[in-house]
């Protein structure tokens, strides 16, 4: 078999059911398989598309999403997406073309030093020398993207070895000396932690993407409504609870709730399950959740005691661990009088808007809510859009919230959101846009329509790159400085594409265009004409501890 | 403050840049690096010096690097009974009357002449930390040159 056979065989044999990737030069005789191979390519129209679209298929599935590009600017056009992928702890494996081996460091054309570029947003990577290795290589690949923290690992093989021949030997079992999740807890910190929880009085849960990833959502309510403590997510979080329990507490840090904020500031336990103390979160390190102790579990040692310190920290698989401290914990606190105070939070500083009676972004996101039945699954782009979206949704199932958490990557929504419906073919998607954020991958139309990829575009136009103005706003004295963005015709633009337009510039159009969207067969997009200068409230400003919350009606 | 960890790697192509890299892209310091083939010569061997201005960066260094694919043991010696080594070249000026007080010096620190010619000669020396600065603050005397030095070698007993 040549590399290029074995690739495709590979992949086949790790169950990959779509590639999306674009060809080129380098990966020619890869694309020459291609034509003949039985899973599915998603030709992107911009390689970035691709990795998103990847990474977006990987978070609403919980497989490893994959994409292929050429060498050189192919490789490149790829790194924002691995890098997204990998401050997110997404299992990716991006395949790339290199130049011959003979050629690498000759500056040859379309040559980049990819493994070099992507060492530092790589899980992993790999350039392969030898074709005897690449089936080896491939099958550890998506071994080390899949398990432990999962991450994006990047192959990149030379063209001369995707000719090369060789007899396609089975991969061995993986067995790495070097890499060794851990997955269990260990008992005698689990017992620990059982102590601390009998003995709390303020606790407070404290969820990340690592509960989701880790599927560790029904032991993570156990465990709640067991010991009856409220519980607050991360923004990589959302869905690993139900929005709507009654012990959720919704976002917390930045744009968290103010209920929230104000109930890990003032808890005497905080248990943290999946989730890294991100400086979006804690606020001012020093100032943070003074009279707690910390439980952490994490699967990634080097998240624990990274900016604040633990008191009993437990490695290991999120579910895994739950289910042995459900197990342990004997002794239940009594939480009855923190549950009022916290209640009494929640009625004083509800989430809420004023209602001007021009269009709202936040009424959007409720209608999307209430005509999906929260059944939808929701991506977004970065910005205002994405925390009206993780506000103003409520999310009640894990992979039902698909966000760029750690990059914060502009014009991720879009393509995500494409990889999410070929991985959810059964489900609504929603791109829940800014007007700057859909303009970054926009060109993904093209592939949505030519593969009949149906998604749905909400974008929030309101004419400017909105979180930015409001920072300007807010802290520069409303000197807007390059945030007014002018914007094509949606409609217009849609219909070029062979996609659906709906202009909506009223609240009593809302809902009907909502319903007309997810009723068309297509992508549509509708182009919700909101209140122009409308902030994302709650806030708490960058460097403040998270209990100093400003603006509007917090 | 400084603090000697070494670390066995796998011995892949990559692997020195990979921790290079680390250390770069966190913001960590090397103060020096010695890498070496082990007697399995898959695996490579490397003794760093790292400035780390408390245990918690320090813990950092540690769980970053073991985060690496490549990395199969991170050992920290901060706390842990160990022998290191280093080796330096100095070339210094010389004359032929400084001989025997240059040998004074050997006799009470380390260090041998391997090569002298005209006015400079190369010393050679090995030794722990305190060894070579004592050594060298004593070759200061005489005018030093030029300098290498190989990094530390580290070795737990």
């Amino acid at each position: 078999m040549t590399g290029a056979q074995i690739l495709i065989e590979s992949l086949k044999r790790e169950g990959v059911e779509v590639i999306f990737g674009y060809p080129g030069g380098q990966v020619l005789p890869i694309f020459d398989k291609i034509y003949d191979m039985d899973m599915r390519f998603i030709l992107t129209r911009h390689e970035q598309g691709a990795a998103h679209a990847a990474d977006g298929y990987a978070r609403a599935t919980g497989k490893v999403g994959v994409c292929l590009a050429t060498s050189g600017p192919g490789a490149t056009n790829l790194t924002t997406g691995i890098a997204n992928a990998y401050m997110d702890s997404i299992p990716m494996v991006a395949i790339t073309g290199q130049v011959k081996s003979f050629l690498i460091g000759n500056d040859a054309f379309q040559e980049a030093d990819v493994t070099g570029i992507t060492r530092s947003i790589t899980k992993h990577n790999y350039l392969v020398k030898d074709v005897k290795d690449l089936a080896q290589i491939i099958h550890e690949a998506f071994y080390i993207a899949s398990t432990g923290r999962p991450g994006p690992v990047l192959i990149d093989i030379p063209s001369d070895i995707q000719l090369a021949d060789t007899e396609f030997k089975q991969p061995k079992e993986i067995r790495m000396r070097s890499y060794n999740p851990t997955l269990i807890g260990h008992p005698g910190q689990i017992k620990k932690a059982a102590k601390l929880i009998a003995e709390a009085k303020k606790p407070i849960i404290y969820a990340g993407g690592g509960v989701i990833t880790s599927g560790a959502h029904n032991e993570l309510r156990m465990l709640a409504e067991k010991i009856k403590a409220p519980l607050t997510w991360t923004l990589m979080g959302i869905g690993g609870f139900p929005g709507t329990h009654e012990l959720s507490l919704g976002m917390l840090g930045m744009h968290g709730t103010a209920y929230a904020n104000h109930a890990i500031m003032e808890a005497d336990l905080i248990i943290a399950v999946g989730a890294r103390f991100d400086d979006r979160v804690t606020g001012r390190l020093d100032a943070f959740a003074p009279y707690a102790k910390i439980i952490h579990i994490d699967i990634d040692p080097s998240s624990i005691s990274k900016n604040v310190h633990v008191h009993v920290p437990i490695v290991g698989d999120a579910k895994n661990i739950l289910a042995d401290l459900l197990k342990e914990i004997k002794k239940l606190p009594d939480t009855s009088d923190w549950l009022k105070v916290v209640e009494g939070w929640k009625k004083k500083y509800p989430l809420q808007y004023k209602d001007s009676g021009k269009l709202k972004p936040q009424y959007v996101i409720e209608q999307i809510y209430k005509i999906t039945k929260g059944d939808a699954i929701i991506a977004t782009e970065v910005g205002q859009n994405q925390m009206w979206a993780a506000q103003w949704y409520q999310y009640n199932s894990p992979r039902t919230f698909i966000s760029s958490g750690g990059l914060g990557t502009m014009g991720f929504g879009f393509p995500a959101a494409m990889g999410v419906k070929l991985g959810r073919p059964d489900k609504t998607v929603f791109d829940i846009a800014g007007d700057g954020s859909i303009q970054m991958n926009i060109q993904e139309l093209g592939t949505c329509i030519a593969n009949k990829i149906n998604v749905k575009i909400a974008i929030l136009n309101n004419g400017y790159l909105g979180m930015v103005r409001q920072w300007q706003e807010l802290f520069y004295k409303r000197r807007y400085s390059q945030v007014k963005i002018s914007s094509p015709d949606f409609v217009k633009l849609a219909a070029s594409y062979g996609a659906v337009g709906i202009l909506v510039t009223k609240k009593e159009e809302v809902s009907p265009a909502l319903k007309k969207a997810i009723e068309t067969e297509n992508t549509v997009i509708i182009d919700f004409r909101v209140e122009e200068e409308e902030n994302v409230f709650p806030m708490v400003p960058a460097g403040e501890a998270i209990n100093k919350i400003i603006g509007g009606l917090a | 403050m400084r603090h000697t960890i070494s670390v066995l790697v796998e011995n892949k192509f990559g692997v020195l840049a990979r921790i290079a890299g680390l250390f770069s892209a966190r913001g960590y310091n090397i103060a020096s690096l010695a890498v070496c083939e082990t007697l399995d010569p898959e695996i490579s061997y490397m003794t760093i010096v790292v400035e780390a201005k408390d245990e918690k960066v320090l813990e950092q260094i540690n769980k970053q690097l073991n985060k690496l694919i490549d990395v199969i043991t991170v050992t920290d010696f901060t706390k842990k009974e160990h022998l290191d080594r280093e080796l330096v070249l100095a070339k210094i000026n010389y004359a032929p009357k400084d001989k025997l007080r240059l040998e004074a010096i050997f006799n009470k620190f380390v260090g041998k002449i391997i090569h002298h010619k005209a006015n400079i000669a190369i010393i050679e020396a090995v030794g722990d930390e305190h060894q070579i600065k004592a050594l060298l603050e004593e070759l200061n005397k005489f005018g030093i040159k030029e300098l290498v030095r190989t990094g530390k070698l580290a070795i737990s007993n």
